[in-house]
């Protein structure tokens, strides 16, 4: 058996045991149970079993489990950048006083509608967030949160007015996918106004990865778990390679 | 409920109680200098204006800003309705929609005081006579439907479409749920006027409009009957039209209020004048509407510490009472809000919920507290998370809480699924049924990590209320004392909508109500 040939492990090599739950707007019976299993089968798996099944008053919710009949050759994934180790606040700080010589100016904000600030206070407020200190602790940055519902173009007001290296912009209500809309105007106001070169954009919330972040334009996304550290080490480097860069 | 497992220092609850008590009259002597476009636009839809002008502007808001922009607000706008009344011998609706056609209120001619004040007192005691109507209903089908057993389960939804949220409250409701909060769009907050009509677009939640209260209160009403108990609706009294919203929840039959004092400062950045001023005639239309106002310090902890800031929220707690009862809120329509937050890996962390929660329900015995689920620290990881839920579920039906935010496995992911709302109420009522008499089987030990913590916590308040005494709310919050947040005092949203009231500035559905109430404070501009 080639080892790089992989699938899910439930108890032993090759089960392919894979467990999940979803609802299907039929009432609860051997008619919802079959659809709950062809619907599995196509997604992949054999010997499907329903181990529960509850009626929600026409809906019925499923819980299966079944074994996937694909697996993935993990020696065909393209070398990811290595996983360096990130830096702590200490290093973070003496890394911008280095080789940047200056603080870092960020200014952050909920943006649009969206009224929850948990995300950006967590990376930003002095206290931060899993045991992290927030931005607003580290001697070598400067930062500014504006809160929530702030229009984008009172960002980048801001964003001039106190010559902003980095703005963090957090979302957090994506229904009907307002984050996009929102995030993608905020990039071409940017543009429009010749300030996307000299800003770091940064964008972070509970839907966002970098794959998102890069397509809507910005420098970098950040999505559950982060804390100020992965954010201040981004803008760090980040920051130094555009000095360095510029240098050259 | 009921049970006293903890030893409290009664001295030190009734110096907290008094502490707050002063700080309440401090702001409620700035609170009685001020109305607001929100309040004037309150009085004008208990006059029964509804409706909107060409534009979708809602008519209250078409008279106010009228007669405000005329510099005449100050006088009140039940006078100017009820002058205008008198003048086309027409009703207040008829008046504002000459207003919106381009009739000037201001320049009508002075009628006979008499007759205007006849008007007013008419329109004035249709208005009350609507409001205890559903507060009759109310008690009607609570009395032969009953509700369900405390902690009462209370979940949210929020698709942003009302015909969907219909369907959704429904279903919880048949699953067991007893409250259903029907959360509002973002940036409804921010809004200085209520959207008129159904509505089926909203972000984050649902547009709080008379027509989708109405629309809700059916649903529910229907589905009481179904499943026998009579199941409350919440909406939110809230941001910059808090007296507004109470009014369209007083004449539709909601039965609870989100309504905090402060969290629209701190978490919304509304103006303090504006705020305090518009808390106080909200919750004064709440408790004669016999609704029960849920208090917002569960907040404090997203953004602050739960475990050093816990003596904030009870100290909130405090002034939240007392400005209620200013208000003239009864002690059981106070729902005091607290939060199961503490950061998981704390050691111990299940011994200090119970402290926190046991020591708020033994100071507040009436109250209906409102108990709020983990949210700061929820992950992805939903399978903790239901477990984390079952630990708060345990907490609360152990000490006694009343108001139960059900928590949902998905909370840092998504707004509910179906079936998470289902899995969060299978979840409380399991544990819950399970543990239901614990609270009274149960005393803590004198010397022990409980006790020692309700201790602690009562002596923090303590002296945090008597250094906001000693300095005023208002410097406090810009301090940034509550949630780790500061607000200018002078600063924020909906300032210029604050206008000092003049000496002949009459409110005749505020001073009735507070007639009724027996509630205290004065409502005239100060005599210099």
């Amino acid at each position: 058996m080639n080892s790089q040939i992989i699938k899910p492990y439930g108890d032993s090599w090759g089960d392919g045991q894979v467990q999940l739950s979803f609802t299907l707007p039929l009432p609860a019976g051997p008619r919802a149970q079959e659809a709950a299993k062809r619907l599995a089968a196509q997604m992949g798996l054999d010997n499907v079993q329903v181990v529960h099944m509850k009626d929600l008053h026409g809906f019925t919710y499923f819980i299966l489990y079944g074994s996937c009949r694909h697996s993935v050759d993990v020696s065909a994934i393209p070398e990811l950048e290595a996983e360096e180790q990130p830096m702590d606040f200490e290093e973070i700080n003496a890394f911008i006083q280095a080789r940047i010589g200056r603080k870092l100016v960020v200014v952050g904000a909920c943006t649009g509608t969206d009224a929850h600030t948990v995300g950006l206070d967590a990376i930003m407020n002095m206290k931060g967030y899993k045991g992290e200190y927030g931005l607003e602790r580290y001697p070598m940055i400067e930062a500014v949160n504006l809160g929530s519902q702030v229009p984008n173009e009172v960002l980048l007001q801001k964003a001039v007015e106190v010559k902003a290296d980095a703005v963090l912009v957090s979302q957090v209500v994506t229904q009907r996918d307002v984050h996009i809309q929102n995030l993608t105007q905020l990039v071409e106001m940017a543009e429009a106004e010749g300030l996307r070169p000299r800003l770091i954009m940064v964008v972070g919330g509970p839907r966002i990865d970098r794959a998102l972040a890069a397509e809507l334009g910005f420098d970098a996304g950040f999505g559950v778990g982060t804390t100020a550290r992965d954010v201040a080490g981004f803008l760090a480097k980040e920051m130094a390679r555009r000095l360095e860069g510029e240098v050259k | 409920m009921g049970n006293q497992q903890l030893t409290l220092d009664l001295e030190k609850v009734a110096r907290a109680r008094e502490l707050a008590r002063s700080i309440a009259l401090q702001v409620q002597q700035e609170i009685d200098q001020n109305t607001t476009v929100s309040i004037e636009r309150t009085v004008a839809r208990l006059f029964g204006i509804d409706g909107t002008n060409a534009n979708g502007v809602p008519l209250p808001n078409v008279v106010v800003d009228q007669v405000a922009e005329a510099g005449q607000l100050q006088r009140g706008i039940a006078y100017w309705l009820a002058n205008g009344a008198a003048a086309l011998g027409k009703a207040p609706q008829q008046v504002a929609e000459a207003c919106a056609q381009g009739l000037d209120l201001c320049s009508l001619g002075v009628q006979d005081p008499n007759r205007v004040a006849e008007i007013m007192e008419t329109y004035t005691s249709q208005a009350l006579q609507a409001i205890k109507e559903q507060r009759r209903v109310r008690e009607e089908a609570v009395a032969r439907l009953g509700m369900g057993p405390r902690p009462l389960k209370y979940v949210i939804v929020a698709s942003g479409n009302i015909f969907e949220d219909v369907k959704q409250a429904q279903s919880a409701a048949r699953h067991g749920a007893d409250i259903i909060a029907v959360i509002r769009t973002t940036a409804q907050s921010l809004l200085d006027y209520v959207p008129y009509g159904t509505t089926t677009e909203g972000f984050g939640g649902t547009y709080a409009t008379q027509a989708n209260f109405k629309l809700m209160r059916q649903a529910l009403d229907e589905v009481s009957e179904e499943v026998g108990r009579y199941i409350q609706l919440v909406n939110y009294c809230s941001g910059l039209c808090m007296p507004e919203i109470a009014a369209m929840g007083a004449l539709e039959r909601l039965d609870m209020m989100l309504n905090d004092a402060m969290y629209g400062i701190l978490f919304r950045d509304i103006n303090m004048d504006r705020t305090f001023a518009d808390q106080y005639f909200s919750r004064m239309i709440n408790a004669y509407a016999g609704i029960v106002i849920n208090t917002g310090e569960d907040n404090y902890l997203t953004t602050a510490d739960a475990f050093e800031q816990a003596h904030t929220v009870l100290a909130s707690n405090f002034i939240n009472e007392q400005l209620g009862l200013q208000a003239g809120l009864r002690n059981w329509q106070l729902g005091l809000g607290h939060a199961f937050e503490l950061d998981p890996n704390t050691p111990n962390g299940l011994l200090y919920e119970i402290a926190m929660a046991q020591t708020i329900r033994q100071i507040f015995p009436e109250a209906p507290l409102k108990y709020m689920p983990p949210t700061k620290h929820m992950t992805g990881d939903i399978f903790l998370g239901h477990v984390q839920n079952a630990m708060f579920n345990l907490v609360s039906v152990l000490t006694g809480q009343s108001i139960h935010l059900l928590g949902m496995l998905t909370e840092a992911i998504h707004t509910p699924h179906l079936s998470d709302r289902i899995l969060s109420i299978e979840n409380a009522q399991y544990v819950m049924d399970n543990a239901r008499d614990l609270g009274g089987e149960i005393s803590f030990r004198p010397d022990g990590i409980i006790q020692k913590r309700s201790a602690e916590i009562l002596d923090q308040t303590v002296e945090f209320l008597g250094d906001i005494a000693a300095k005023g709310l208002k410097r406090a919050i810009s301090e940034g004392w509550f949630a780790d947040i500061k607000r200018p005092v002078a600063g924020g949203k909906g300032s210029d909508g604050v206008i000092s009231k003049g000496l002949d500035y009459v409110n005749p559905i505020m001073e009735e109500m507070r007639r009724e109430l027996g509630s205290n404070s004065a409502g005239k501009g100060e005599e210099r």
